[in-house]
């Protein structure tokens, strides 16, 4: 049967996605492409596309696109479910885990060098974003390179606003794309 | 009756908000993680910073997607099973909506000047966010005053963001440290 298919798939895309992101794409590309050919490469790539511009991470998004295309709304929820159910498995058993064993001194010692790991795996993020929106097509040339201006003025008065007058963060995320579209529409940006 | 009604009251708060973070998580699953920072541990004081970050690293160090994975440890941190079924929920309830959407007219979508403007902005809102958030935690990991992390700080940062070091290495690397550190400190 289709759903149970469409899960199973999905769940082995689930366990074998280990360092998250792109690190996933082959994978998902070899089951649902080459291997079960519910989509073209074509459509695989417009996926991709949309992940990017859309919240989400990318293998929950490649379930639902292609279960709605295989099975209609069933089978977006099927291969959705089957995407995350070994994510519950295991973080349940890893949690279990981590409150029964943070505090023996070897795990404090280990957990105490992975704190600012995440840290910088977070700052590296937000710089590859940063650099993303600052490179963009349109804007000013400084040394030799095409800065967008606005998008840094940008970035300085949401920081000011998180920072200086507590605003709430989805607030800031939200209003600053609104800014960026009125200043599309004027021709700033 | 009354613990009931915290009870249900904690579960809402918990749907509304992994539902929020995750439909402004624009740009990869490490964005979601100061949404959920500056949610669970500044606004609702429910995690605190360092039990944050050591669930985002199991969450890391564990097989599927980041934002998904964290959302259930988070879930179950705060109302057990059923708190990280709902987490779940919130979370992966925003893309299969965005996508069963977008899925039917994309082509049109994709080009549109307007979503490009909107999606640069949110993108240039959601770097102030993480430098906002990263400044906090940077702080928090200073006041140790242990070389050890600054050195992990600095390396993970340069592995991650220059040389493009697959997580799982960068995360295996760093708990060695730390262990060893212990050990040293430990030994002295």
């Amino acid at each position: 049967m289709i759903l149970i298919e469409l899960f199973w798939a999905f769940f082995k895309i689930g366990l074998f996605t280990i360092g998250g992101g792109y690190a996933s794409l082959p994978l998902i590309e070899n089951e649902i492409v080459d291997v079960q050919a519910w989509i073209t490469l074509q459509e695989y790539t417009d996926v991709v596309t949309i992940s990017q511009i859309t919240p989400g991470p990318i293998a929950i998004n490649s379930a639902t696109f292609v279960g709605t295309k295989v099975a209609g709304f069933a089978g977006a929820v099927s291969a959705t479910i089957g995407v995350v159910t070994p994510s519950i498995i295991i973080a349940l058993l890893l949690a279990r885990m981590y409150y029964k064993y943070r505090n023996v001194d070897t795990l404090q010692g280990v957990l105490a060098g992975l704190r600012p790991a995440v840290v910088a795996l977070i700052g590296a993020a937000g710089a590859s974003l940063f650099v993303a929106a600052l490179f963009q097509t349109d804007g000013v040339q400084v040394a030799g390179v095409t800065v967008n201006l606005v998008a840094i003025v940008l970035v300085i008065i949401a920081f000011t606003a998180l920072r200086k007058y507590k605003v709430d963060s989805i607030l800031v995320i939200f209003l600053s794309g609104l800014v960026a579209v009125v200043l599309s529409f004027i021709g700033i940006l | 009756m009354k613990e009931e009604d915290k009870k249900l009251a904690t579960c809402l708060t918990l749907i509304k908000s992994t539902f929020v973070l995750s439909a402004f998580t624009i740009g990869g699953g490490y964005v979601i993680v100061p949404l959920m920072q500056k949610k669970f541990v500044e606004e609702l004081g429910w995690i605190d910073s360092e039990e944050m970050l050591d669930l985002v690293a199991l969450g890391q160090s564990m097989p599927g997607a980041l934002a998904v994975n964290t959302s259930i440890l988070i879930g179950y941190r705060v109302a057990g099973v059923a708190g990280a079924l709902i987490t779940l929920l919130g979370t992966i309830t925003p893309p299969l909506i965005f996508i069963t959407i977008i899925s039917y007219f994309y082509m049109s979508f994709r080009d549109n000047p307007i979503v490009d403007a909107l999606m640069l902005g949110m993108q240039v809102g959601v770097v102030a966010v993480i430098l906002n958030v990263i400044f906090n935690m940077v702080k928090d990991l200073l006041k140790r005053k242990d070389p050890v992390v600054v050195i992990i700080l600095i390396g993970a940062f340069v592995a991650g963001f220059i040389f493009d070091v697959n997580v799982i290495v960068i995360i295996l690397v760093a708990g060695m440290l730390g262990f060893i550190n212990n050990r040293r400190k430990g030994g002295a």
